[in-house]
């Protein structure tokens, strides 16, 4: 008796500790965001005057400003983050599908072949191809241009990867025959059948190649120099690089606002999703 | 469309075999333009000399090793382990709170409420742009910014910490945002490789009478082995690719002292100043390092796969 009241008191404590560790991180997650968000409200003199938990009322001024300033094309800078990102997400979902259907359900000679080859190429970091990649930009004409952050996205071995898994588990061969006997071609079958199947792993792959592409820096910011088409996180390299202390704060945190809180809200919407992709990913991986 | 069906019908299956050829052909033609070929360049580059001085184009001319030679005498060895540094600030703890809180998301003794909140709380800084979750931090942390703010009048400190102009403070903040864009992350797949593990093996453990520690130590770490190698090896490939946070921390300069200057770093000095034969030996370097860490990878995914009898 005496032993099970015992263990019941431990078993409280326990769960007692882990909630005030997961409340810390919660904490600790939330905080720098919060702070962000209320710095956005405030005029430059109230956040000079020093901390505040409460929202301030320069919320639209902050807004107008840091949308109408002459050295940060932000609106455009928008506008560009936003035509790379879902052009990107479009591009490497439909793509992916498209190779993972190739190798998962035709039999050719090359099929391993090719497989063994991207599941090599998957780990390359971008980084050690961007010299050969920013040359061959040059060659092509295509530097400081949207293209390159864009077609590329078409070969994206780590999506494939995650598609053709999706596949292995929820998309039967006989599908295809049944496909074939009702005089379905080939192609069309891809469009019609196959991917309103797959839609579950695009629409996550989708979320994932946009908030890449979104957040995506080293690149962009070797390849794009004319002002009117660069992308948020090269502004916001651009005003790290400006003289700080004449800035106006509250514009800098509207701006690092308006790159984080997007995202933000499109995960909280689908978070269960996103989530459950990432533990796919691990289970596979 | 002109439909095949005729065709396909007489041979039946060994006329598909194109379809195979033709539905990988957008990944293979996109791929060798934009990532093969960069990366024979790359290769080529490194063995010629190749740079502007002042507005003058030096090269390209073959000079074999050279730039190997002057890549190794250079403050590589330095940046190394600037970025080894940075990574393992970062790391520790970040294995150390996803085991943790893995073990306690999953355990059907503890049965925790709010799982789900709390893993879409922790897992959401992995989503945040990195150069603005940096620039965010410069902002908050700078020396008359709101954390210093913040600890002055709390009373925790008497003057402002000039936190970016000290070596720790700088390389303590840039591991603290790599722990928090990664420990959420971290906990998921260490979750689902714990929900992997036969449940049978936790019951007859606690019908043994196992201790909770005796359970993590003796059943939870060996048979999630395979994953945490996985984590290991994929997060230091992270590491050495870190570039976004001390990059826009320290406006690109690594300060103080570029203590926190990373690899990558480097190399974006590089290619910012079209020094491609420096610029193509340390990519090259950078490649052999990660090919043999993703050789690992490779290697941890197979013998888990075969003790799985897969």
């Amino acid at each position: 008796m005496k032993d099970g009241k015992r263990s019941r008191m431990m078993l409280r404590l326990q769960r007692g500790i882990c909630y005030l560790v997961l409340s810390l991180l919660v904490f600790l997650c939330l905080f720098f965001f919060y702070v962000m968000v209320i710095n956005a409200t405030r005029s430059h003199a109230n956040i000079q005057k020093g901390f505040s938990f409460i929202p301030g009322k320069s919320f639209v001024n902050n807004l107008k400003h840091v949308l109408g300033n002459k050295n940060l094309p932000v609106l455009s800078g928008i506008g560009n983050s936003f035509l790379v990102s879902s052009c990107s997400a479009a591009l490497t979902t439909y793509f992916s599908a498209m190779t993972a259907y190739a190798i998962h359900a035709y039999e050719f000679k090359l099929k391993k072949v090719a497989f063994l080859f991207i599941m090599m190429v998957m780990m390359i970091p971008q980084q050690v191809t961007t010299l050969g990649f920013i040359s061959l930009l040059g060659k092509m004409k295509l530097m400081d241009s949207l293209i390159p952050l864009i077609v590329p996205s078409i070969a994206a071995p780590v999506v494939f990867y995650f598609m053709k898994s999706y596949m292995e588990s929820s998309l039967p061969l006989e599908l295809m025959d049944a496909a074939r006997i009702d005089g379905s071609g080939e192609y069309h079958t891809f469009n019609r059948i196959v991917l309103p199947i797959m839609k579950p792993a695009m629409a996550v792959q989708a979320i994932f190649a946009f908030v890449n592409s979104w957040n995506n820096y080293f690149v962009p910011a070797l390849v794009i120099k004319s002002a009117n088409k660069k992308t948020l996180p090269i502004l916001i390299a651009q005003l790290r690089s400006a003289d700080f202390l004449k800035f106006d704060m509250g514009q800098v945190y509207m701006l690092v606002a308006i790159a984080i809180v997007p995202v933000i809200i499109v995960y909280l919407f689908l978070s269960k999703f996103i989530i459950r992709g990432v533990a796919v990913g691990a289970v596979k991986g | 469309m002109p439909d095949p069906i005729k065709k396909n019908a007489r041979k039946k299956n060994v006329s598909y075999a194109k379809w195979g050829y033709i539905f990988l052909l957008p990944f293979f033609i996109t791929y060798i333009i934009f990532s093969f070929i960069p990366l024979v360049t790359t290769i080529y580059n490194s063995f010629f000399e190749n740079y502007m001085s002042g507005l003058k184009q030096i090269g390209p001319n073959f000079i074999g090793l050279d730039n190997y030679k002057a890549i190794l005498g250079s403050d590589l060895l330095k940046f190394t382990q600037n970025t080894l540094i940075l990574w393992i600030i970062g790391f520790v703890p970040q294995i150390i709170i996803s085991l943790l809180l893995a073990v306690w998301f999953t355990s059907t003794r503890l049965r925790l409420k709010y799982t789900g909140f709390f893993k879409t709380i922790i897992y959401m800084p992995n989503l945040i742009m990195a150069a603005s979750f940096a620039m965010l931090f410069f902002a908050l942390f700078s020396d008359s910014g709101p954390i210093n703010n913040l600890l002055i009048s709390m009373g925790i400190l008497g003057k402002p910490f000039r936190f970016l102009a000290s070596i720790w403070g700088t390389r303590g903040l840039v591991g603290f945002m790599n722990f928090m864009m990664w420990f959420g992350n971290t906990t998921i797949l260490l979750m689902a490789a714990i929900m992997g593990v036969d449940t049978a093996l936790f019951e007859a453990a606690e019908i043994d009478g196992a201790k909770s520690l005796q359970v993590f130590t003796k059943i939870t770490i060996p048979t999630i082995k395979p994953i945490l190698v996985y984590v290991l090896i994929t997060s230091m490939i992270g590491g050495i690719q870190m570039f976004d946070v001390p990059q826009i921390l320290t406006n690109g300069r690594g300060t103080p002292d570029r203590t926190s200057m990373t690899l990558i770093m480097f190399l974006n000095n590089h290619l910012f100043s079209k020094n491609y034969g420096m610029g193509g030996a340390l990519s090259v370097l950078l490649f052999i390092i990660t090919a043999i860490l993703s050789l690992l990878v490779f290697k941890s995914i197979t013998t888990k796969s075969d003790k799985d009898g897969r």
